[in-house]
């Protein structure tokens, strides 16, 4: 055991966690709305937009985000149209190609579990909203939405996890986020066990960290109060 | 479409490899992970402590930690690791670790943690009395496990055991980082001599969806099967 080399790593490999958190917290954001978009088009009764949705949460759940971040970092560039318009800008950089990926992918599971969650809406509920004379798109911010985010915010839990270590693979693009740094320090020292124990410690504590803030809002947000 | 020709002309034949080395790898793991599983369901169903702290330890930290460093850590140090255990007993050559064991080792653990919680939830979920009732009749442990907890377990665990096995697939696409030629690697190659990743990378995600769909298709059957009676 080398421990002066994991006394060493540890600020280099937290500073880089701020990288790994930075692309985290973007790429759920997008993908919070993408996945509420998606999940509103999954219930609408056009078979043509109904189908779409599906298809594009089929597609990003079927394949490894690993295909994705190369699709559009690799695979996009090479289209001659995309380099004179303005979005060359963005997808010329492999922060901005990680964090389309990332949120492409956390949308559409996120889709999914907003989906579930409101179909698990009992109708009596939306019937009682409508007899009370409350108009479609009140019922829809202030009942179903605020139901649906309570019942899909265990499923929402392991997706955060899930997306977290997801942004290991933004270190496939170049990026230096906390795997990237891992990597580099492992294969400049060949202390594989050293590095591991910390970097593995730092996402460690962040999944302890997400596991309890998720608990504590189940907690305030539970029926039973 | 040239660019798929089988032959010495086109990528289809080492495409078509390809595929096969990322299902050989997947199965390779998932057993891994029934292993895996098989050791540490019942620590962490045991009524020790201290065992079910090791069986805690194991799925919380593979769980907790990305797939991407844990498959670091055997293709940096999985070579070492079995040169120390080797130089105990007196053999100091150098040894490599063939990729596709590595590979299979790193996504085996890596699946055998979801599949210890599958088993885990669907062993708790069988109804108290069927233990009881097998002990009143003098069941022996083995048989009892064997034809009464198993039976009634697969047909809990197989629709979760379906998504570790997605999961699997999924992940095996990242042991290309180490030079396995499956599905990615083949198609970096590809995209690097071709000077196309767009369709090299695109006709990867065609085939990952072609080998999901298929084995929703297969599971759903094996679902069905077990699901006689119910």
């Amino acid at each position: 055991m080398d421990f002066d080399l994991m006394f060493t790593s540890f600020p280099k490999l937290l500073g880089a966690t701020v990288v790994t958190l930075k692309l985290l917290s973007v790429s759920l954001f997008f993908g919070l709305f993408l996945g509420l978009l998606f999940a509103i088009l999954r219930l609408n009764k056009n078979i043509f937009i109904n189908k779409f949705a599906y298809g594009y949460s089929y597609v990003f759940r079927g394949t490894p985000l690993l295909v994705q971040i190369f699709i559009i970092y690799f695979g996009l560039g090479q289209i001659e149209y995309l380099r004179s318009t303005f979005l060359w800008v963005i997808l010329k950089e492999p922060y901005w190609c990680a964090i389309i990926a990332f949120t492409l992918n956390t949308g559409a599971y996120t889709s999914e579990i907003l989906r579930s969650a409101f179909q698990t809406i009992k109708p009596g509920v939306i019937e009682a909203g409508k007899s009370l004379g409350i108009s479609n798109k009140i019922i829809f911010y202030k009942i179903q939405i605020p139901i649906a985010i309570r019942q899909s915010l265990p499923a929402y839990g392991n997706e955060i996890i899930l997306m977290m270590k997801g942004t290991s693979l933004a270190s496939t693009v170049t990026l230096m986020d906390l795997t990237g740094v891992a990597k580099y320090i492992i294969s400049t020292t060949f202390k594989p066990i050293e590095v591991f124990i910390v970097a593995g410690g730092i996402y460690l504590f962040m999944t302890f960290i997400i596991h309890n803030v998720i608990k504590y809002l189940e907690k305030k947000y539970s029926f039973q109060q | 479409m040239e660019l798929l020709a089988f032959g010495k002309t086109g990528w289809g034949d080492e495409l078509f490899y390809a595929t096969l080395m990322t299902i050989a790898v997947s199965v390779t793991a998932m057993l891994i992970g029934f292993i895996f599983a098989l050791i540490f369901t019942p620590l962490k169903l045991s009524k020790y402590k201290s065992l079910n702290l090791i069986g805690n330890f194991y799925t919380t930290v593979i769980r907790g930690v990305p797939e991407l460093l844990v498959i670091y850590l055997f293709f940096f140090g999985g070579s070492g690791a079995i040169m120390y255990v080797a130089s105990i007993f007196g053999y100091f050559e150098y040894i490599e670790i063939n990729a596709f064991i590595t590979g299979s080792m790193a996504i085996g653990i890596i699946s055998g943690a979801y599949s210890t919680e599958v088993f885990r939830g669907a062993i708790q979920s069988i109804d108290k009395g069927q233990f009881e009732a097998a002990k009143v009749l003098g069941v022996g442990k083995f048989v009892q496990f064997y034809k009464i907890i198993l039976p009634q377990m697969l047909r809990l665990a197989i629709p979760n055991l379906s998504n570790v096995w997605q999961i699997t697939l999924k992940d095996t696409s990242l042991i290309s980082v180490t030079g396995l030629v499956e599905i990615m690697r083949q198609s970096y190659i590809a995209a690097g001599s071709t000077r196309d990743p767009l369709f090299f990378y695109s006709f990867a995600a065609v085939l990952y969806l072609l080998l999901t769909y298929l084995s929703m298709k297969l599971i759903n059957r094996l679902e069905a099967r077990y699901s006689r009676g119910y």
